[in-house]
């Protein structure tokens, strides 16, 4: 006996809805283990995770507010892996984001400039996040350099970039020398939404981004053409759709959206421009958007699961001493099951005789 | 001329665990399978390996046990690409957090012991010979054995049937099938070994390098050696080459700053990276299409019976 | 069977709550945010080690929890915040990058106080505390200066910050009080923390003729490298003799134990206020480890420019301080410089032939 998979000739939608809820349970029941091991009591410690945090209005707060640059940036990265160009460098594109919006900010400080400053600021982050994003494009469509490594050898370099600015041209002269610039204008700043709360403008503008990619991906022509693209280039091509124009345009909407996370995030819940304003968003956001399977939809609901589970790990490292590394674990068990149950949803397992003649005769 | 030779004995180990993990990794992608969870992989060499050492006092037992754990992630992986049809990118990066908070868990045990590093070679008169002598005779067996493994898998890929088989895997699954080779085996069987060598890899650095475990200690090696893959363009020869020139820069720019070149130190640590893009679109850009690249890379193959 | 796992999720939060409450009574909630891992064997390792001290002296009468890991980004408002409202009353925020959060959280919540390691931002209820690290450089330029064959000094340091800076220059001042024509080399790493990083720096330094290896990343990297070739070095935050037995010429040790206690003793007592702490050598904020590897004219030297120091009679910052461009630094502090311009430093003293990076 073998158990071989088998392309399903149409999509499950029980699948579809059971496959979520097998990998939570699966992750559970093997957190439970894990937790066992340790020495923790798994029913009290899936509760700090995966409850406490959902039951008071604070936590429901930073669940969003960390969920915000998640979503912006993995919606832009799903239409990148519907069209197939593999933009890995997020992170680069969002720091670089940072970086431009912040100058704007930076060369306006302790200037009476008006209400224009943020709106030019967060234009000024999604330019520079495209035009980022675009090297790695260009490389790919002109050289066919692999877009893959040289998104990724791009985020150091944006690493080190923000570094030399921050500790050298745009360090705050008040500052004691220390690397940072200085506070950023109340209008260089993105507003909160609720008065003492954390919760700012840029979760709005994620919910936007949300809708108007599933917009663009179910209803428009462009929308199709991204998918057909990745999903079938031969075809693609046939029907007039050009590939190389495909990887283009989704590397800098996607580098865009980076951006803005990037400026939304300094100018938000930071409010200053420092070395390691992103505890890895750009990647996490990857994640998130193979978690919400490239649907904007699900990356809205995948971004805030994985949000939960952050929140839900720093109360269980403060109520159940359970170190940070078991949380990471668990995020990686995670993905581990919803990715392999999704294959429910594209595969059917079965069980076949094993004759090694039928496997070389036909093919 | 003596510092000269010392630098070149600093690249040599700075140069050797991103080696053997692109080594591995190549034979990995060469069969069509895209693992970018090697810094993940690597951490968890980095702690078995140290954790293996100091239970036993053995280096030899430490590399197993990196490369064992190596191996096991990289069955992990092997379970869900292969076995399971996941997207190969999608689960590299969840195995590198998984490697990562793994491997914390598993160092708390021995977080400030130190061991004692593996040996370096000394043959009485040959490493004793002034200019030359050290760098020819007077490593770490680990060294050795990474020059070793590339002309091992340069000979296994090009002069060996099985080899071809691997190669052919990578560059047209479809085909490699319908002539009967068990497609989703041989890749089985080469994620492992990139999961070996990338534990042994993560393994030199407490091993040799440093000889304690610091959660995070590989800082992003997994990534360069993975980039490595693609500056060498898929061949052997190559990689030896891109291993030593991003050792060789890394060093260099340390050394830039010691003698007081006035260079931003920001932008010294920023140019192996920036090497790696202009040389990466270059030499695609000179290849024509990239007829190294491995066709199949990244796609998963379900065989149709 | 829904309900059925709601009702036991209800139970078990009753259960939790109830056996919470009985536990927490009367007991001070102590908190602490740590850069890295506690098992770093540097920063976060000493700050940990400070925290087992003060749960070693209460006992009972307080409870401490730490969150470890947090990025000096967005998230560390939040961890902040998640600490004060786990109901702890004396956070300590244990790196300079926690200064803003810390600040926003300690607004919003007066009743709790904050105590910030290594800022200049305080409030009614957020102090800050750090130590005069630049103390046991100078007696480690000394100690450098009289050991050195080479005269060539191998400094690896993290980010050019005033810290770093005034650390490099009062290694500088001590080594050229004893010989003027000493040699410093500097190597930056980018980062606290890259054990192979820091091991490629020693080894490039020492390549370049430098024979003491100092620095002030925080890994034991560098001296495990000296200990190979043989060189002399001096640890940092720890006790780092295990790396080289034959190497380490002493450490700077950062014990905030003391400092842990008095504080948590205040809070207690109801008498904890709003204060700046620079401690030095006659606080023990920080301790020099053992003088070790020297002969007995060295370390009697070393010991005694120390004992100098703890009792106020030298100042490494003595004036004139003569900067890298010749021109003599303004002598705000009376007979040395104020502690403004150390906290600030930004120059290199003279006889640095580099430049302070950035500038």
């Amino acid at each position: 006996m073998q158990l071989v998979l088998e392309k399903r000739a149409e999509q499950s939608t029980a699948a579809a809805l059971v496959s979520p809820l097998v990998a939570i349970a699966a992750t559970l029941a093997t957190m439970s283990l894990l937790l066992a091991l340790l020495g923790k009591n798994p029913a009290a410690a899936l509760i700090v995770y995966f409850v406490d945090p959902l039951t008071d209005g604070y936590s429901l707060q930073e669940i969003a507010v960390k969920a915000t640059p998640l979503v912006m940036i993995a919606v832009g990265l799903a239409l990148c892996y519907l069209a197939n160009a593999w933009n890995i460098g997020a992170e680069g594109q969002f720091l670089i984001g940072a970086v431009a919006g912040s100058w704007i900010a930076v060369k306006t400080q302790g200037t009476d400039a008006g209400h224009w400053v943020l709106p030019a600021m967060l234009a000024s982050a999604a330019i520079a996040g495209a035009l980022y994003a675009l090297i790695p494009a260009i490389g790919k469509v002109r050289f066919g350099a692999s877009e893959i490594l040289t998104s990724l050898m791009l985020v150091y370099v944006a690493e080190l970039f923000l570094d030399y600015l921050v500790r050298g041209p745009w360090r705050d002269p008040a500052g004691f020398n220390f690397p940072t610039t200085a506070e950023f204008d109340p209008v260089a700043t993105v507003p909160v939404l609720v008065e003492g709360g954390r919760l700012h403008l840029g979760a709005i503008l994620a919910l936007l981004a949300v809708a108007a990619a599933a917009v663009l991906l179910g209803r428009t022509l462009k929308g199709f053409e991204i998918r057909v693209v990745g999903a079938a280039p031969r075809a693609a091509r046939f029907a007039g759709f050009d590939p190389d124009r495909a990887i283009l345009v989704t590397f800098a909407v996607s580098g865009a959206l980076a951006g803005l996370a990037g400026i939304i995030e300094v100018a938000g819940p930071i409010g200053h421009l420092q070395p390691g304003i992103s505890p890895g968003y750009g990647f996490t956001a990857i994640i998130v958007a193979f978690l919400g399977r490239l649907n904007p939809v699900g990356i809205l609901i995948a971004g805030l699961f994985l949000a939960l589970t952050f929140i839900g790990g720093e109360q269980a490292q403060i109520a159940m001493k359970i170190p940070l590394d078991v949380t990471k674990v668990f995020q990686g068990i995670l993905l581990f099951y919803v990715l392999a149950c999704d294959s429910l949803i594209l595969y059917r397992f079965r069980f076949i005789s094993k004759s090694p003649g039928v496997l070389r005769g036909t093919g | 001329m003596e510092l000269v030779e010392a630098i070149i004995l600093s690249v040599l180990a700075a140069s050797t665990p991103l080696l053997i993990a692109a080594t591995g990794e190549l034979v990995t992608e060469r069969s069509g399978v895209l693992n970018l969870g090697v810094e993940g992989m690597m951490i968890m060499g980095a702690a078995c390996g140290l954790g293996g050492t100091w239970l036993t006092g053995s280096i030899i037992v430490g590399a197993l046990c990196g490369m064992i754990a190596g191996m096991l992630l990289s069955l992990i992986f092997a379970t869900m690409t292969l076995g399971l049809a996941v997207n190969q990118v999608a689960t590299g990066l969840a195995l590198t957090i998984f490697g990562i908070g793994l491997s914390g868990l598993i160092g708390a045990g021995f977080v400030g012991e130190r061991i004692a590093t593996a040996p370096h070679l000394h043959l009485p008169s040959p490493t004793d010979v002034p200019f030359g002598g050290r760098i020819l005779f007077g490593q770490d067996g680990f060294v050795y054995l990474s020059l070793a493994l590339i002309v091992a898998v340069r000979w296994f890929l090009y002069r060996t049937r099985a080899g071809l088989v691997l190669r052919a895997c990578g560059d047209n699954h479809v085909s490699a099938h319908a002539l009967g080779y068990p497609v989703l085996r041989i890749r089985l069987l080469a994620t492992m070994f990139g999961g070996a060598c990338a534990g042994l890899a993560g393994a030199y650095l407490p091993l040799a390098y440093t000889p304690f475990f610091i959660p995070g200690m590989t800082a992003g090696r997994g990534w360069i050696a993975l980039a490595l893959v693609v500056f060498a363009s898929w061949l052997p020869g190559r990689l030896v080459i891109g291993a030593y020139l991003f050792g060789a820069v890394s060093i260099l720019q340390l050394h830039a700053q010691g003698a007081g070149i006035g260079i931003p130190s920001q932008f010294m640590s920023a140019l192996p990276y920036l090497a790696t893009v202009i040389v990466l679109v270059a030499l695609s850009r000179a290849r024509s299409g990239g007829s190294t690249t491995p066709a199949s890379l990244g796609t998963v193959f379900v065989p149709d019976r | 069977m829904r309900n059925g796992f709601l009702a036991a999720v209800a139970a078990l939060l009753l259960a939790s709550g109830v056996s919470g409450a009985a536990s927490a009574a009367d007991k001070l909630k102590v908190g602490f945010i740590y850069l890295g891992p506690i098992g770093d064997l540097g920063w976060t390792y000493q700050h940990e080690l400070a925290r087992q001290a003060v749960v070693k002296e209460f006992g009972d009468k307080i409870e401490t929890t730490y969150l470890e890991n947090v990025a000096e980004g967005p998230d560390a408002e939040r961890a902040i915040e998640q600490l004060v409202r786990a109901g702890n009353k004396l956070i300590f925020t244990t790196s300079f990058g926690y200064m803003d959060p810390t600040l926003k959280v300690a607004k919003k919540y007066p009743n709790v106080h904050f105590e910030h390691a290594t800022g200049y931002k305080r409030d009614k209820n957020m102090s800050t505390y750090s130590a005069r690290w630049y103390q046991g450089r100078y007696i480690q330029g000394q100690i450098a200066a009289r050991m050195s064959r080479a005269g060539v000094l191998g400094y690896i340091g993290s980010f050019p910050i005033p810290e770093v800076i005034s650390g490099i220059n009062a290694t500088i001042l001590g080594a050229q009080s004893i010989n003027p024509n000493v040699k410093v080399k500097i190597i930056w790493a980018n980062s606290w923390f890259d054990p192979p990083k820091e091991a490629d720096a020693a080894k490039a330094l020492i390549d370049q003729g430098a024979d003491i290896i100092m620095q002030h990343t925080d890994s034991p990297a560098a001296m495990q490298i000296a200990a190979e070739r043989g060189k002399l070095a001096f640890g940092q935050d720890s006790e780092m003799i295990k790396f080289g037995p034959q190497s380490q010429l002493t450490s700077i040790l950062d014990t905030w134990a003391p400092y842990y206690i008095s504080r948590v003793k205040a809070e207690l007592d109801g008498s904890w206020k709003e204060q700046d702490t620079w401690g030095g050598l006659e606080t023990k904020m920080f301790e020099m480890a053992p003088y070790t590897n020297m002969p007995d004219d060295v370390k009697k030297m070393a010991e005694e420019t120390q004992a100098a120091i703890t009792a106020g009679k030298l100042h490494p910052f003595k004036c004139p301080v003569v900067a890298q461009d010749g021109t003599t630094v303004e002598c705000k502090g009376g007979d040395h410089l104020d502690d403004g311009q150390i906290l600030g430093m930004n120059f290199y003293v003279k006889g640095v032939d580099d430049k302070v990076p950035g500038k």
